[in-house]
This record gives C-alpha cells, structure tokens and sequence, in this order.
C-alpha cells in the first residue's frame, strides 16, 4: 500500500501579509497627505474659496489672505531659474555625452555635478547670503542704472530679490536638468550618428541637426522635471528671496514663494492663519504633482520611443 | 587644437570635397562654447566649498562637538545640541521608513512584480518623491504636532521619514531586481517556502545595494531643513526627552545665518562644513563599501 499523501494546504504567509500592509501603506501615503491637508484647510477654504488664489493681501493681522503675489514669485523665480540652468545643463549633458575631453577629465565633472546635487539647501542659502546678495546689489545698480527705462528692472534694487533666488535656483536644478538630459543623448543609437558622420556632418552638425532633436523629448522632460524641483525648493529661496507679498515687474525687488512663505510663517501661526498656511500648502502640492506627472509621463514616452529606434 | 580630438568627418576625402573652413570654423567654436560653459558650472561650487572650508574651519575643535550655541552677542560654545539633534531625527526617520519602505519594495518585485497594486505603488513613489520636502513637514504639523500639541524632536523625525520612504523603497526594488532570477529558481526548485527563498537567498545578495539606499537616505534626511523646520523647531539646550523641541544642524544654519551677530554666523559656518562633510562622506561610503560585487 502506497501510503496516502497528506492533504497539502499552503500555511497563511504572514511575512507576504506584512509586505502587503507596507505597499498599500505607501500608496495610501500621497492619498493620506492630500486628505489630511486639505481637512486642515477646510476653514480658510471655505471662508476665502476662490478669492484666496486672486487675492493680492496677506496681512494675518487683519485676517486677511491672497496669494497671487506669491504664485506669480513662485512661477516667475522657477521660470527664471530654469532660463539660467537650460542652457548650462545642456552644455554639461552634450560635453559628458561626447568624447571632448578625455574620460577622466568627463569623469570628474559629473562627480562636481553629483557633488552641486548632494550639498543641502541650508548650505546654498547661507553662500547666497554672502557671495550673489552682495553680487546681485553690485550689478543690480548698474543695470538700473543703464536699463532702467525697462520695467524688468526699474524701482530701487534690493540684494534679496527674484533674481538672487532664481539664480541659486539654477545652481540647484542644474544637476536634475544634467543627468536626464544626459542619459537622453546617451541612449540616442549610435547608428544615427554614424549615420550623420557618413553623410559628411561635422560633429555639431551632427549633435544640432541629429541626436539633439532625437533626445529631445527627454530633454523637455528634465526640464518639466526641474521646473517641478524649483516650485517646492524652500530653503535658500526662503533665505534669498526677501519674503515680500507685493506685485511687482522688476527683477530686483524682493518677491516670496509658496514654499518660503510657508518657511517664514508656519512656526509663528495660529487660528484661521495655520488654515490658511494649509490652503497655500494645497496649491503647493497640486502644482507640483502636476508639473511632475506631466513630467514622469514624458519621460515614458521618450523612452519607449527611443527604444523603438534600435 | 590636437588635445580636442576631431570627430571622423570624412574617411574617403578628395580634394574639393572636404568641409568647408566655415564649417570647421563653427565646429570648433561650439566646441569651446560647450567646454566654456561646462567648466563655468564647476565656479559657484567651488566657490561654495572654498568659502565652507574657509570661514568653517577655525571653530573647528572639541568645543564645536560638546558645547551649547551661546547666546547672542557672547562668543564661544558649539553646536553639540544641534548635532545629537539632527542624529536623533535622522535615527528616528530610520526605524520608522526602512522597515515600511524595504517590505513594501519585496512586495512588488518578490510577491507580485506584475500587478497592478505593484504597479500604483511605483508609481505613487515615483511621485512622492517629487512632492516638495516642505509638504513633508506641513503634514507631520498636521499629523503629529497639532495632535500633541507640541512641536517635538518625534515629529521632526515623523517628516524626515516621510521624505525618505520613497527613495529607500526604489532603490531598495532597484537592489532586489539585481539579484538573478536563477537564484530564486534554484531556492524554489529546492523545496523552500517564498520566505525562506527571500530571507536566505534574496535579501543577502541584494543587501549591498539595499545598504547604498539607505544611506543615500540618511545623507538626504540629515541635509534637509524644511520638513524639521516647523516640527522639531528649534531648541537652546540638551535634548531630554523626543516630545520637546530639539535642534538640528539644518535649522542652526538657517537661524543663525540671519542673525547679526558675527560669532553666530561663524557657527553657522562651522555646522555647514560639518553638515556637507558628513552628507559627503555618507554619499562617497555608500558608493564605496557597498559597490555591487562581481559575480562569477
């Protein structure tokens, strides 16, 4: 007689179940943040509405709160930061892509640039406070001087302004912008430059007229990417940007951004102003999580795209 | 010009078909452009370490590492509070997102890599990791601090373990994906439960690269200011216990740096070379000890 098998059931595994319960606590988490942070704004949401977003006042005193003025810093010191870190970070990303310089030497810049990415905002603001404060007043006064006529840098010049937090900005977006754009143009098949070379393109012909255009889908995307990265930066721009809730055009007067705002004013609220801080928080959060959807979803496309060229 | 070298323009060139010295010309003068504007990106960074070191380096001695930050206008004493601070928190952020952030990651590539769960997950990790550090700290205040009452080194800590979870999970994916599926195979093959497979088999072969993640974390959570900001606050003295206060190195920076007071700006210094020698190091250790091995 062959004896019978025991009936084989599989034990409960536990260890699975745990490793079930920490992946949905991680899904939940952006679920958790959002609801928890809107349930704290819902006072000023529902006492302000839409006229927090087109207010032009923040005056917790008087319990009154808009933040126009402190959308359009924070758009207009990530624009500007961006149009400073675009054209250095593709430079970077094209000379750590070509054969320039000997590899060692190519080497070492993308330790720097790893080096710009790794050193704390904290750090950044305090060398803003001492070396592009005083820098910006400098040239700042010259350029009113002689550029005055344009509103851009009309009015009196502060060191603590737009321009002095868009420009360490760019140093700190810089290494986001380099490293996507980089592996964009590395992973342009050689084929196509080869392809190039044959047809008697000289090299910048050939990176111009070639493989830019061809990475140029992941390009876009580090630069959404960045854009995102220069929205929710907080600390050297809190430190840099002069926390001024006024519209202005020039460049050179101070201005403040969603995130240095809630830097400078959560510690000290309280009452509807903590709401209120919430309500920004919310705008906050839903502008960046859009800028990086729209980012991350570029970047999928690029690449399978360039997946489908080899 | 030979130190550049010259990409291979043409290999058959007859005379009258080679590239026309405008062309040449404008090659080159990209060239330099490209190298010009890639060797300026290493100014400000130099800059921001020779001025670090520079201004940092004379309160360098015992007294920084042991002593209270002085009151204004007095010199002397260190950033010892601030340093047991930041260790505090970064520890606590440690307990609280590694074990989460490790399981949660062996649960999409070992459980079930293909399922949609799995799929959201990397997904929302993708995306938290974009979320600004400061929405970190806006939710610890939410979260712990207007339920205690209290600002507290715990809810510094709560912050900093968001902001970290999800790198430790994707690199943690990152480092189990390095592991052959053979190995899983063989394990199986053999007779050993899932969980035997991951403990003996999976978790020490990907934990090097595991290792690497973590402390990429640490050196991200010890730099960060804003999470810390509103949550552990700020605090003059030793720290007693996790419900009160506490300094960070972080925070020092940040208070002191707009202080008028010289000495207290020297101090900020001073903790921003220890800062950036100890983000430093943390991220050249996790290249260096735990660089993946070669496998036969």
């Amino acid at each position: 007689m062959v004896p019978r098998r025991r009936d084989y059931r599989p034990r409960p595994d536990l260890f699975r179940a745990c490793c079930w319960c920490a992946a949905s606590l991680t899904l939940l988490l952006l679920a958790l943040i959002l609801a928890e942070i809107l349930c704290k704004a819902w006072p000023a949401i529902s006492r302000f509405g839409a006229g927090f977003v087109t207010g032009l006042q923040w005056s917790p005193n008087r319990e009154v709160f808009g933040v126009l003025p402190v959308l359009v810093g924070t758009a207009a010191s990530s624009l500007l930061a961006l149009l400073f870190a675009l054209p250095l970070g593709l430079a970077v990303a094209v000379f750590l892509s070509e054969d320039f310089l000997p590899f060692p030497v190519r080497q070492t810049l993308r330790f720097v640039v790893e080096l710009l990415a790794a050193i704390p905002s904290v750090v950044y603001g305090l060398w803003g406070i001492f070396v592009v404060v005083p820098i910006v007043q400098h040239y700042g006064a010259l350029l009113s001087a002689k550029m005055g006529f344009l509103p851009l840098f009309s009015g009196p010049v502060y060191g603590n302004s737009l321009l002095t937090a868009s420009l360490v900005l760019a140093l700190m977006v810089l290494p986001t912008i380099t490293s996507i754009s980089r592996s964009a143009l590395v992973a342009v098949p050689a084929t196509l430059r080869e392809g190039a070379y044959a047809l008697g393109a000289t090299r910048w012909e050939a990176i111009l007229g070639v493989i830019l255009p061809t990475a140029s889908p992941g390009v876009v995307a580090s630069t959404i990417l960045a854009f995102g990265r220069a929205m929710g930066e907080t600390m050297a721009v809190a430190m840099l940007i002069g926390n001024s809730q006024r519209l202005s055009w020039s460049v050179l007067s101070p201005s403040n951004t969603l995130s240095a705002l809630l830097a400078n004013q959560f510690a000290e609220a309280d009452g509807i102003q903590v709401s209120a801080l919430m309500y920004a928080a919310v705008l906050l959060v839903i502008l960046t999580l859009c800028v990086n959807v729209a980012g991350e979803v570029v970047l999928r496309r690029t690449q399978q795209s360039v997946a489908g060229l080899k | 010009m030979s130190f550049f070298k010259s990409a291979p323009v043409h290999f058959f060139s007859d005379k009258g078909k080679e590239t026309s010295p405008l062309r040449r010309i404008r090659n080159h003068l990209l060239t330099g452009l490209c190298i010009t504007l890639s060797v300026a990106t290493m100014i400000p960074l130099l800059s921001i370490v020779i001025l670090v070191v520079r201004n940092g380096l004379p309160l360098l001695n015992g007294q920084l590492f042991t002593q209270l930050p002085p009151p204004p206008g007095i010199e002397g004493g260190g950033i010892g509070n601030a340093l047991v601070g930041s260790f505090l928190m970064v520890g606590i952020s440690l307990l609280l997102a590694v074990p989460v952030g490790i399981l949660a990651a062996v649960y999409i590539n070992e459980y079930s890599p293909a399922s949609r769960l799995s799929a959201w997950v990397r997904f929302v990790a993708k995306l938290l990791t974009g979320i600004p550090s400061i929405i970190c700290g806006v939710f610890a205040f939410a979260v712990v601090v207007m339920t205690t009452h209290r600002f507290s080194s715990l809810a510094g800590g709560f912050a900093l373990a968001i902001l970290i979870l999800p790198t430790i999970l994707l690199t943690s994916e990152q480092a189990l994906l390095g592991v052959p599926h053979a190995y899983r195979e063989a394990s199986i093959g053999l007779g050993a439960t899932p969980f035997q497979t991951i403990r003996n088999i999976v978790f020490p072969e990907a934990m090097p690269a595991i290792m690497t993640g973590v402390m990429l974390a640490v050196a991200r959570a010890a730099g960060e200011t804003a999470p810390v900001l509103f949550t552990a606050l700020f605090s003059q003295n030793w720290i007693h216990s996790l419900m009160e206060p506490s300094a960070s190195l972080s925070v020092l920076i940040y208070n002191f740096a707009s202080l008028p007071h010289a000495h207290h700006i020297r101090l900020a210094w001073a903790a921003s070379l220890v800062l950036v020698t100890l983000v430093t190091l943390t991220n050249v250790l996790a290249q260096i000890l735990f660089a993946p091995k070669h496998r036969p």
